[in-house]
């Protein structure tokens, strides 16, 4: 995301009251004035979508937020009588380690996609221009095919009688097929498969805005090569990998359809908690606190994210 | 970096891994044999089930119905709320409840809206996908329009006005011929993530109305069959005229900007 919207001009007042006079009138335009600025636009522009957002994103959210201290309905839904018993259960290893092991399952595929991400976005962005734009197609190609079907690939692939068992059967690396589906490894291959585009495309656009200068000059100043990257390529895109770190964590954290199909049912992660809270166990007080421990796992990631990118990228953040 | 060639060792690890499945699947799609792993020969056949395959069929009705709708309502709503967003005000907090959807795990969206319909007692169905839909449509919509709101230059807007039109004119007029590609843009980027969409449509959709992702879930679960590869086939195809058709629109209308 960039900060472009941070700018303001100099001269343009922070926060006008609503309604405040607009146009020719004022003198000196602020920014703020250039545009339909009447509060009556104001409401016309912004009412419907904050609006919306509200009712469809904050009211249900609050809602979810609202049902981890109640108690369970018979057939879902929520009775309101206050209880603390959601937070004990989530504290009770039975459920805590789902979550924990989730944490890492989700760690692991974020490290794996940046070790191979990384080295693929440099490469990329020294390319020539017409092949950069090809290999950027062709990286974000697999992610406009069905997300279940992508998944559902990796189930052909890796099946005792599936290419890889073939492949390494076939070059004497193996006497019998491996049992390579339904395990952590699966699992983490499936995440990875379906997220790295997101750690790439940030990556890319990191290493592709630096200034070839740089490296030139630590080259000149007697720097070798791994010096250089260590101590000037990758420190400036620090934010980069921090976006795409976040980008790729976030959405294996919760996921449930890779852990069932590529998982075999045995490793569960908490977003299948969650999914069979809701629909199985009709426990909606219990699938929103789960969901509450999801939150704030990111939140914190969140927190850590916005911590490293202003330690490293405080100039970089601020050019734009 | 530490050496040259190895470098391009995890380059193009990645593409293979990228295309090995799909390319398997496409290969497997034209298989004569029900063998999912063994290759026994070219046939059309697993296309012929699948056009024959009602519950499918039903599916893509379902699923473009929600993505139209997401689309026109995504498109409204994000484009006001982007030109609202750059032109009317500057809130720190306005920026982060629109980018909220985009950031907020799609689980946790879905059991929001399943609790928040069950709570209005609404009955499910495709209008209830719709609405879900529209909250992260909406959401990458306004992102894209800001995004080219921010690159305008202001000056047209401010000599329309100047010269005395009103800001319906002035918006119907200057703004939005101006945003009308990345208003294009975002209205493509809606439709497509309905499409693909799952998680939010499972916890959002009436059973008796599945939309696509729904009826490919069910069948994957059920087990390996090679229609679901003709199918796979279809949509790569589908997706692949669409990137290409959308790269020459970019293309054209950078040529004539």
């Amino acid at each position: 995301m960039t900060a472009k919207h941070d700018i303001a001009p100099p001269g343009a007042p922070p926060g006008a009251p609503p309604g405040a006079p607009a146009g020719p009138s004022t003198g000196r335009p602020s920014r703020r004035s250039r545009g339909l600025g009447t509060a009556a636009a104001r409401l016309a522009f912004l009412g419907p979508g904050l609006g919306y957002l509200i009712v469809l994103l904050l009211v249900p959210l609050a809602l979810v937020l609202s049902y981890t201290v109640f108690r369970r309905g018979r057939f879902g839904g929520v009775v309101y009588e206050w209880t603390l018993e959601n937070f004990t259960r989530l504290f009770d290893p039975l459920y805590f380690d789902v979550v924990l092991s989730s944490v890492k399952t989700a760690t692991l595929t974020t490290l794996a996609a940046l070790l191979i991400g990384y080295p693929t976005a440099y490469v990329i962005a020294g390319l020539p221009r017409k092949w950069k734009t090809i290999a950027l197609i062709a990286v974000v190609m697999p992610f406009w095919t069905n997300f279940l079907i992508r998944v559902y690939a990796w189930i052909i692939l890796l099946s005792g009688p599936g290419l890889v068992n073939e492949a390494l059967t076939g070059i004497g690396l193996i006497d019998k097929p491996l049992q390579l589906l339904y395990n952590q490894g699966t699992i983490v291959t499936g995440l990875l498969y379906s997220y790295l585009p997101l750690m790439i495309l940030p990556l890319y656009a990191a290493i592709e805005r630096l200034d070839p200068q740089l490296r030139e000059a630590s080259a000149n100043l007697g720097a070798r090569p791994a010096r250089t990257f260590w101590s000037v390529t990758f420190p400036l895109t620090v934010p980069g990998v921090l976006t795409g770190c976040v980008f790729v964590f976030v959405p294996c954290l919760g996921n449930f359809v890779i852990p069932e199909i590529l998982g075999g049912g045995r490793s569960i992660m908490v977003g299948n908690l969650i999914r069979d809270q809701f629909l199985k166990a009709r426990d909606w007080p219990f699938g929103s606190t789960l969901a509450l421990a999801v939150i704030a796992v990111l939140v914190v990631l969140l927190f850590l994210q916005a911590w490293a990118s202003r330690v490293y990228g405080g100039t970089e953040g601020r050019r734009a | 970096m530490p050496r040259r060639r190895l470098i391009y060792v995890p380059f193009w690890a990645t593409y293979v891994f990228l295309y090995t499945p799909i390319i398997v699947l496409v290969v497997m799609s034209f298989n004569a044999g029900k063998s999912p792993y063994v290759f026994e020969g070219l046939s059309l056949k697993w296309y012929g089930e699948l056009a024959g395959n009602d519950t499918i069929r039903q599916g893509l009705v379902n699923t473009l119905i929600v993505a139209v709708g997401t689309t026109v309502l995504s498109t409204v709503l994000g484009t006001l709320l982007a030109v609202g967003m750059a032109r009317h005000t500057r809130s720190r907090l306005l920026d982060a409840l629109g980018l909220l959807p985009a950031v907020l795990p799609d689980l946790v969206l879905a059991i929001g809206l399943l609790v928040f319909y069950a709570t209005i007692k609404m009955t499910l169905g495709l209008h209830s996908v719709i609405l879900a839909h529209t909250v992260f449509g909406m959401a990458f919509v306004a992102a894209v329009v800001r995004t080219r709101l921010t690159h305008a230059d202001t000056s047209l807007e401010e000599a329309s006005r100047d010269l005395g039109a009103s800001p319906l004119a002035t918006f119907t007029r200057i703004t939005l011929p101006t945003l009308a590609p990345g208003i294009a843009a975002g209205a493509l980027l809606a439709f497509t993530l309905s499409i693909d969409e799952f998680v939010i449509a499972f916890f959002t959709a009436a059973p008796t109305e599945p939309t696509l992702p729904i009826v490919i879930y069910s069948m994957v679960r059920f087990g390996v069959t090679p229609e679901i590869n003709a199918l796979a086939t279809i949509l790569l195809a589908v997706s692949f005229t669409v990137i290409i058709v959308a790269q020459r629109m970019t293309r054209l209308t950078e040529s004539l900007s």
